[in-house]
């Protein structure tokens, strides 16, 4: 399949079709996602009435915008009017949402064709998407290994050709690590940079939505069109997000590099730490400077991570009562219902989750637990900050290993692990992806992470790039 | 921080959630609970009473909009989603009466 950004330029030329292209993609789908099952939901009518459009507006003269006719797939915990929006949860089966997400929106606004939704770990909770109550999806790359979460589906979709691009969402890592496992590129941008009106909230402050693309120019492309302040979403910031494309090819000459020490360490394979450190002679070669840093504030986030995530998630999932929308088991009472509705609509993990929260929210625990945890977050931003005064980007791996067999890892704990070296951006709000860097022992895709300081897209992409030439060179 | 948490206290934290849970699910969460707040507990060992609490990353505050009536969902439509509906109005079983 051509880049999203070959596709566009054919299809506003008027040398390719919209309707085509997206016949193409389900064709696509149809022949391989009975394997795979990244989708949970395709957006047929919608995707040809919008590519019909995109075809008309060609025609007559008009540009339909930078991702004309891109079919793209959705995680599906972002709302589309009319069309089923799950979150991999029974508790929302047959719901379908009476409005667009803004990125919605803005994908259409700019001639993307949604072809549809993916599965993920329910609500976002899990890094394996095998804890869908749709069941699990299979990595493209090996269909014996998972292909990472909580947004799988999107990262598979992307892996296995359906699409060019699609968006997940990145709470403590469920971009990246899928990117990672997938050999895909995913970023989790700013906090507050891309807007998540129409976000199924899982933890509202470090819920991030971005995007999955084979390359680091598409993944580019895409930011730019779902970036931007929406007065819907409160925590979205006022000010623009410098554009990420025009400057993706300048290079790294100059920059200065810091390699995360306690993430090239115990707990992360060696496979995957040989490929970040070539990652880092890459960016040597390609003019930058690559010195060893140390955060040692990382090493905490795993447990501020699952105190604050499940605490927001305890909150936040409260909604989920049976009474407005989504599946209601009936009781003699309200409270009976909401019960009901509730142990028979949430799998175990969220379950787990949201009792996880509820205890480190409780009356007499929450200065032990939440408030603590809160206190490492700010522990963690200043060390990133200290960093960043001699540095202008960051790296380390993405995962600590390659993508596992599916149903190896059934500890909750063993799970969360997958976590490590994603955590820490989203505890601080700053944004980082991941781009494939060869193969693990396994022959199975390596990520590495770039990180970058608060609202520095820009840079982090121009280093992203670097190190996806280098890794075409290498093979 | 103990870094455990009881049977006991693990229905109870189940019951404030509106969660039921089965014995075996009590007995399987009690042990997978006690382990993530094991893992909680290494953050005792740091002296943070220097540092302060960080509820979000970007501190935007007082987020206000000019106040202008704008269009807002379909009622119709919002109910159309509902489990239950009437006369407008989401349709709940009675409210009052025994606790579950």
């Amino acid at each position: 399949m051509s880049s999203a950004f070959e596709l566009a330029a054919a299809i506003r030329a008027g040398e390719q079709s919209a309707v085509a292209a997206a016949e193409t993609s389900f064709d696509t789908i149809d022949g391989r996602d009975e394997e795979i099952h990244a989708f949970l939901h395709l957006t047929k009518q919608r995707a040809h009435a919008q590519a019909e459009a995109v075809d008309k507006a060609v025609a007559a003269g008009q540009d339909p915008g930078p991702l004309a006719g891109v079919p793209i797939a959705i995680k599906d915990n972002m709302c589309t009017r009319g069309e089923p929006t799950t979150c991999s949860s029974k508790i929302l089966e047959g719901w379908r949402p009476p409005y667009d997400a803004t990125v919605i929106g803005r994908l259409e606004a700019a001639g993307a064709v949604i072809v549809g939704k993916t599965n993920l770990d329910e609500f976002a909770m899990g890094s394996s998407t095998e804890n869908s109550a749709f069941g699990p999806t299979r990595n493209p790359r090996d269909t014996s290994r998972v292909p990472g979460g909580s947004s799988g589906g999107s990262a598979a979709a992307v892996a296995a050709d359906f699409v060019p691009l699609s968006l997940g969402s990145d709470t403590g890592g469920s971009i990246r690590q899928p990117a990672a496992l997938c050999g895909v590129v995913g970023v989790k941008p700013s906090y507050g940079a891309v807007s998540r009106y129409g976000l199924i909230a899982f933890a509202s402050s470090l819920d991030q939505i971005g995007p999955f693309a084979h390359d680091v120019t598409d993944a580019a492309l895409c930011l730019d069109v779902i970036s931007g302040h929406d007065p819907r979403d409160a925590t979205s910031i006022p000010t623009a997000l410098t554009p990420t494309l025009p400057t993706v090819n300048d290079g790294v000459a100059g920059m200065r590099i810091g390699l995360i020490d306690e993430l090239m360490a115990d707990g992360i394979d060696d496979d995957v730490i040989a490929r970040t450190n070539q990652a880092a002679e890459a960016l040597i070669a390609a003019g930058a400077t690559v010195e060893r840093v140390s955060i040692p504030a990382t090493i905490y986030g795993l447990a501020a991570y699952y105190l604050i995530a499940p605490a927001e998630a305890s909150s936040n999932l409260a909604r989920f009562d049976g009474v407005r929308y989504g599946h209601r088991v009936d009781g003699q009472n309200v409270a009976a219902m909401n019960v009901a509705t509730r142990s028979a609509g949430f799998g175990d993990e969220v379950k787990r989750r949201i009792m996880l929260g509820t205890y480190a929210l409780s009356s007499g625990y929450y200065d032990a637990y939440y408030g603590k945890a809160q206190r490492v977050r700010t522990l963690i931003a200043d060390e990133f900050a200290t960093a960043y005064e001699k540095f202008d980007l960051l790296l380390s791996p993405t995962s600590p290993s390659t993508a596992f067999e599916i149903g190896a890892k059934s500890d909750p704990m063993a799970l969360y692990m997958c976590d490590v070296c994603t955590i820490p951006s989203n505890l601080a709000g700053h944004p980082a992806m991941s781009v494939p860097f060869g193969v693990g022992d396994d022959g199975l895709p390596v990520g590495v992470q770039v990180l970058a300081p608060m609202l520095e897209e820009a840079k982090m992409f121009r280093a992203a790039k670097a190190l996806e030439d280098a890794a075409k060179g290498m093979s | 921080m103990s870094g455990e948490i009881s049977r006991d206290e693990v229905a109870h934290v189940a019951s404030l959630a509106r969660l039921r849970l089965s014995d075996n699910e009590l007995d399987t969460f009690t042990e997978q609970l006690c382990v993530v707040l094991e893992t909680a507990a290494q953050l005792n060992s740091l002296d943070l009473s220097e540092v302060p609490p960080m509820a979000q990353p970007y501190p935007l505050t007082n987020v206000l909009r000019p106040d202008l009536i704008v269009p807002s969902l379909d009622r119709d439509e919002v109910l159309a989603q509902a489990p239950g509906a009437e006369d407008g109005r989401f349709r709940v079983p009675p409210a009052l009466g025994e606790a579950p």
